[in-house]
Parts: structure tokens; sequence; C-alpha cells
């Protein structure tokens, strides 16, 4: 059976900062909404429906905050759905918002991701102990640093590779006009000589801790007939999950990465993603993550990714340009992280990526990762519309 | 557009508190049966969504976990809604109509009795301005029911009258909490005595779907699912006309529930008050049978309740007691939002 074919006409994110203390969460996400409608000419009536998502309500303490949001988003008498995949949230907002329209249930439909860190303690959010689990020792870092160690080891990989990643992504940042960090002062040496956080992670390979909201408006054919702008085209989209800890999980390339890449790849007839696909901006919260996620969505082989990100590769000037936006590393309001990973992908395939344009990104991967590398999700857009 | 309908129901016990079970031991009997009933395994699952709250578990991601009861291995094609599981069964339905899967899983749980839900529903409210109040769930419901009998709607021995018969009717139903002629009790908070008001427990449930003649292989007489929708309102309780629905109506519109006469209705309200606004929202008069398992006054484990209504409704159908039942779920203060489903059985 047919689907309709789904296009992002509108694309909205506020500058992230640590702390946004001049607004409310409503006006938070309202600005990122706002944005979204601008760029796509609408008017919050042409919105049918609203799907919302964000990582754990402790991270702001408001319980089921979509509640309290849907006056901010022009929601009321509207159907709104509140997506929580853990940190792939974003990304699978994005693919239920797309559903909606997929599936000819609305025209338009608005979607947008948040986080305001700075209202709580995302490091107390994460810590809450239950009996007979482990906790997740000293926040997501203490629970990745052995996988990054565990693909050193299996892959050969020099130590310097993280580091590169990191000074690439906050140079790519300092393009991209609402990226958190803006390290106008950054040098690789400055990179490798930060304190080591949770070995071998550096502290100027983590993330930050971000305010921030991101909006896109999808729509069908007929609203992209009438966009006012490029629209980006969704080629396919997948979320697959697996177990978080079992015997069989290969924790540095799991399987429900494999899979998903597969079926993203399949949907959009991709057949040799390093060749035909453009770009990636992909969910790398801890600098390592960029060569394993290479390998584990099919651009290098195992054990391979590490040499196209020190050969420069990766770089926004390269032949597969990762995370031009700056990335997680420059930018993560959690729960938007990878919706903003999906924005950008659509923003390239616009042509409207300014600073941080890849020059004729014409096919571009969105991915996103949650849990303890548990879930993904991940969507590829094209400058064309898909074939049938 | 695609037929889809629930060929499989099933639900725990609901209980005031299940401390010796966690939240994936108290859901993993459920996915079990919800298969075996159907001769599904996991593999042949298209899509899983769920519904459950972390605010409940007291912890962040609780819904990780769950998924370990799922079994999800090979990896799965996956989903959660921080909502009832009314909703995720919603995302399932969708998923279903893309075409994109021929199955879903769709499972909710909630345990109130690590805290006090009470006070753990009043992180819901506008976190700068009501919030730091602590206005508290029944309080809100109080002053709704105090609206309506303000209005002329209803009084207390009608509101009574709902208790006796949601409970009465649950005499019927093993899974739930609170069975049998209970008193309408002491008053909880005015005008709302303890029989007005849902007990706090602890439960899980969890359906399937399936799309097409494949719902025809899985079961017997598949509950069609011939439209769903839902809407929210405002957040702000003051700028509600707390003595309607206008959400529930619009849902029910949109889900074609008044375009034929329907037999049965699962109406998820949790307080008597709630069923008077839902039954006029609705235009349900007294042909139609309402909450015959005894509704959520007679067990409302939060995040699965609403999902119990529409699988409840199915089960009707399966059964044969019904031909045509409207489901209902509500999330939120006051009846904010509101789902309805209308299902129908092939003519017999």
């Amino acid at each position: 059976m047919s689907k309709e074919p789904v296009a992002v006409v509108g694309i909205g994110q506020t500058k992230h900062v640590a702390a946004r203390r001049d607004v409310s969460i409503a006006g938070l996400v309202r600005e990122a909404a706002q944005r979204a409608l601008d760029d796509a000419e609408l008017r919050w009536a042409d919105v049918d429906a609203v799907v919302i998502g964000k990582a754990p309500d402790f991270f702001e303490g408001v319980m089921m905050p979509e509640l309290y949001l849907a006056d901010a988003l022009g929601a009321v008498g509207k159907p709104m759905l509140r997506v929580h995949t853990a940190g792939s949230v974003g990304g699978s907002t994005a693919l239920v918002a797309a559903n909606l329209v997929a599936a000819r249930v609305h025209g338009t439909v608005l979607t947008l991701a948040f986080e305001k860190q700075s209202e709580s303690n995302a490091m107390w959010g994460l810590s809450l102990p239950i009996p007979f689990q482990q906790p997740l020792l000293a926040g997501a870092g203490g629970f990745f640093a052995p996988h990054v160690r565990a693909y050193m080891r299996r892959s050969g990989a020099p130590d310097t590779v993280g580091s590169l990643v990191a000074y690439k992504d906050r140079r790519n940042a300092l393009k991209n006009p609402y990226a958190h960090l803006h390290e106008h002062d950054i040098t690789l040496e400055k990179v490798q000589a930060s304190p080591m956080l949770w070995d071998p992670i550096r502290y100027s390979e983590t993330c930050p801790s971000s305010d921030g909201a991101c909006a896109m408006i999808l729509t069908d054919r007929a609203g992209a007939a009438r966009a006012p702008r490029p629209p980006a085209w969704m080629h396919g989209g997948a979320m697959r999950s697996e177990p978080t800890l079992f015997a069989g999980k290969d924790a540095v390339s799991p399987q429900a990465g494999k899979d998903c890449a597969a079926d993203v790849y399949r949907q959009a007839g991709i057949a040799d993603p390093r060749r035909d696909i453009d770009a990636v901006e992909m969910y790398v919260p801890f600098s390592w993550y960029e060569p394993m996620w290479l390998e584990n969505l099919g651009f290098a082989a195992e054990g391979e990714g590490w040499k196209l990100t020190e050969s420069g590769v990766t770089e926004l000037d390269g032949d597969l340009p990762v995370n031009m936006s700056g990335g997680v590393l420059s930018t993560n309001p959690i729960g938007a992280s990878g919706m903003i990973r999906f924005a950008e992908a659509a923003l390239q395939v616009r042509g409207q990526a300014g600073e941080h344009q890849v020059e004729g990104a014409r096919r571009v991967l969105g991915h996103a990762y949650g849990g303890g590398s548990q879930f993904f999700s991940m969507w590829l857009v094209g400058s064309r519309p898909p074939d049938s | 557009m695609r037929d889809i309908a629930l060929v499989a129901f099933a639900q725990t016990d609901h209980r005031r508190t299940s401390d010796e079970h966690s939240e994936v031991e108290m859901l993993m009997p459920v996915l079990h049966q919800v298969l075996d009933r159907t001769g599904l395994k996991t593999a042949d699952i298209g899509f899983t969504c769920s519904g459950s709250s972390d605010y409940l578990a007291g912890r962040a991601f609780s819904f990780t976990l769950a998924l370990d009861g799922v079994g999800a291995w090979p990896p799965i094609s996956e989903s959660h809604v921080e909502m009832d599981g009314a909703w995720a069964l919603y995302e399932a339905w969708t998923k279903l109509l893309t075409g994109d899967a021929d199955t879903a899983l769709v499972y909710a749980y909630g345990k109130s009795s690590p805290g006090s839900v009470r006070d753990v529903l009043t992180r819901q409210l506008d976190p700068y301005y009501v919030a730091p109040l602590w206005p508290d769930s029944v309080a809100l419901a109080a002053l709704q029911a105090q609206a309506l009998i303000d209005a002329g709607h209803t009084d207390e021995p009608a509101l009574a009258g709902v208790a006796a018969r949601s409970r009465r009717d649950a005499a019927d139903n093993s899974h739930a909490q609170l069975r049998g002629s209970i008193p309408h009790g002491d008053y909880l908070v005015r005008p709302l005595r303890t029989g007005d008001c849902p007990p706090i427990g602890d439960g899980a449930a969890a359906v399937i779907l399936a799309a097409g003649d494949r719902a025809r292989e899985l079961c017997e007489r598949p509950a069609w699912i011939r439209g769903t929708d839902h809407r929210i309102e405002a957040h702000g309780l003051g700028v509600r006309d707390l003595t309607d629905s206008p959400s529930t109506r619009l849902a029910a519109e949109k889900a074609g529930a008044f375009e034929r006469p329907v037999d049965t209705a699962e109406l998820h309200a949790p307080f008597t008050s709630q069923e008077v606004v839902l039954r006029k929202a609705l235009r349900l008069d007294d042909s139609v049978r309402v909450n015959p398992s005894g509704g959520a006054l007679a067990a409302n484990p939060i995040m699965a309740a609403g999902l119990i209504r529409i699988g409840e409704a199915a089960a009707r159908i399966h059964r044969g007691e019904s031909d045509r039942a409207l489901a209902h779920a509500t999330s939120g203060p006051c009846l904010q939002q509101n789902l309805v489903a209308v299902l129908e059985g092939d003519p017999r």
C-alpha cells in the first residue's frame, strides 16, 4: 500500500545556551515552534496536530509536560502526542509525526523536542537508584567510557582520534549560530590538554548541558507544493530497540543500530552508504562515537571507522562530512539533540544550512540513539521527492 | 483506509500494592497472555509501543527496563509514549495505517503504590504558577464536581448512584481492585466521598492489533477500529468550562462515534462526576451499557487505565456481547486530554 510522501517545510531552533533564564519552558518551546512556522510561512491554525518529545521528565521536574505546554504550542483543540524514547527521543518524535502524515491521518504536523536542563540537574535526574540494578556510574560518561575503551582495543585506533573529532565539531559549531559552544580559541592542543574525566574520555570530548528546543513542520505532497522554500523529503525512517543488558549485546556496535540503518537504506534505495549519502548528522555525545557509529552505520568496515576520521574524510570540506552543525558535542539539550540531528540533515538538503552548508548535499542521514546504546532512530532526507 | 482490529487483550489483577514485583515482573505475565491468545511470538510482531510514566516509578528512563521483559532480541521496531497506553495504541494504529507493519503489540503499566499518587500528580501542573501550591488530583476533581452540582447537572445522590453501579458491575470483573457493594464512604474532598474516587493501585495491560486478513486469522471476531482520535484542551482550569468536555466531543466526532449508536461505552472516568461530563459530551443515553467492567472506579492503574478501557470494549466484541462499542481514555487534570475509539465486530 502506498504511503503519503512526507516533506519538511519548516525548521526552527533556539540559540542553545547553558541556561535560558529569560524564558519559561513554555517560552522556550514557543520560540522554536514560531521559527519553524515562520520558515514554512504558516500560521498556528494551519497545524493539524502536535507531536512533542523530550528525555526524562525528571530533567525539568514536570510530569508529562505536554499537558502544561498545550497552550504554548497552539495545541488546544488538536491532537497532541508525547514521545519518550530516552536519548533517541528527538528522532523518534519526528518519526511519529512523520507517520501521521504518511498514514494520511493529518496533512500538516508540528513536531518539537526540547530540554531545559537548567531547571534541574541532569546528573541527579539520571542517578536515582532502584534496587537490584547497577547505578549509571557517574552519569552517562561513566557508562559509555568502557565501551569506547573496548572499541579502541578492538580496532587498534590510536588514542588521538577522539580529540580530532572534538576539535572538528567545535570548529564546525563556530559556523552554526544556534550552537551552544562557540569556542573561538579552540585548538587541537587545548582539547588534548583538557582534563581526563572518564578515561579515555577528556573534558573537551564530552557534550555540554544545554537549554534548547528544535521544531519542524512536516507536511504532505500538497503542503510541500505550497511551501515557500525548498522542502526536504523523507526517503526513509526507522526505529530499532534492543535490551539494555544481556550477554549477547555488542555495546561497541549494537545490532539495533545496524538493523535500523539497513531498514532506512532499504526504504531509500541506498546500496552503498559511503557513496550514496552526502553527509551525516549523527548522535556523538562523546567524541569517540564518531568512528564507532561510522562503522555501525555502514560507512566503514568494522575497525576502519577511525581511519575516515583521521584522514579528514569527516571534516566539513571532506568527502563525507559528519556533524556539520557542531553536533551533540557542541549542543546538547538532551531531549532535542536527536531532533536537531534530523533537522540539520533536512537543512542541508534544503540548502539552508548557511555557513556550515555542504555544497551539493542531496541525501543526508540524521541519526539518534539513546539508553545504553539501546534505542535507535534515523531518517534519510533528500532534496528531491522519493520515487513513486 | 486500511482495516485494523484489536485481536487480543490481557490485564493483570489490579492491586493496592505490588511490593513483591518489579514493573517488569508485573508486566511479563500480561505480555505472555496476550501473545498466547494469538499464537504470536515477539519476533512475529511488526511494531511495539508502550505507555508509562517515570514519575510513578520515581526514576528516569524506567521504561527501558520493561523492554527486557518484551524480549527485544533480535532488535525490534519499538517506541514509547510518556502517556497512558491508549495513546501508545494510537501511535501503533498510525504505524499500521502506513503499511509498515501488519501487527502491533501495545502495552502499558503503572505502579502507584510506591509513592503518594495525589502528590505525584500535582507535578503535572504548570510548574511556575500552580504546581508550587500542590493542589492534588482529588481536590481538582472536587472543583469539577462542585461546578457540575452548581450548574444543576448532577447532585450527590446521583453521584452515589454512579459509584454503586460501577462497583456492582465490577463484581463480575475478576481483575478489578474494588468489587461488589462498597459504602459510598466519608467525604474525601467535598463534595466527593471515597466512593466517588478511584482506588489507588498497580497494574498492567497489553493488546495486540492486526491489519486486514491478519486480524481475521488471529481472532474469531476481531474488534475493528472504525475510528480513533484524541484532543487536548487548555491546561489552566480557569479558562475551561469544567462542566463540559469539548475535546471529548470533538474526538468522538472525528472518530465517527456519532454516525451510528453504540451499545457499549467504556469511559475512563476516575471520578463519578467525570462520568456525568463524559456522558453528556458523548451523548450517551440509558440505552448504552456504560462501564460494564466497573470502570476506573473499580481499578485505576495510572497509565494503563485508558488502554484497559479500549481492551475491555474490544473484549466485549470478541465475546459477542457488543457489536459497536465506544472506548475513552483521559489524561491530565479534570479531563484535559481525551481519546475516543470506536470499535465494531463483523455483523452476525
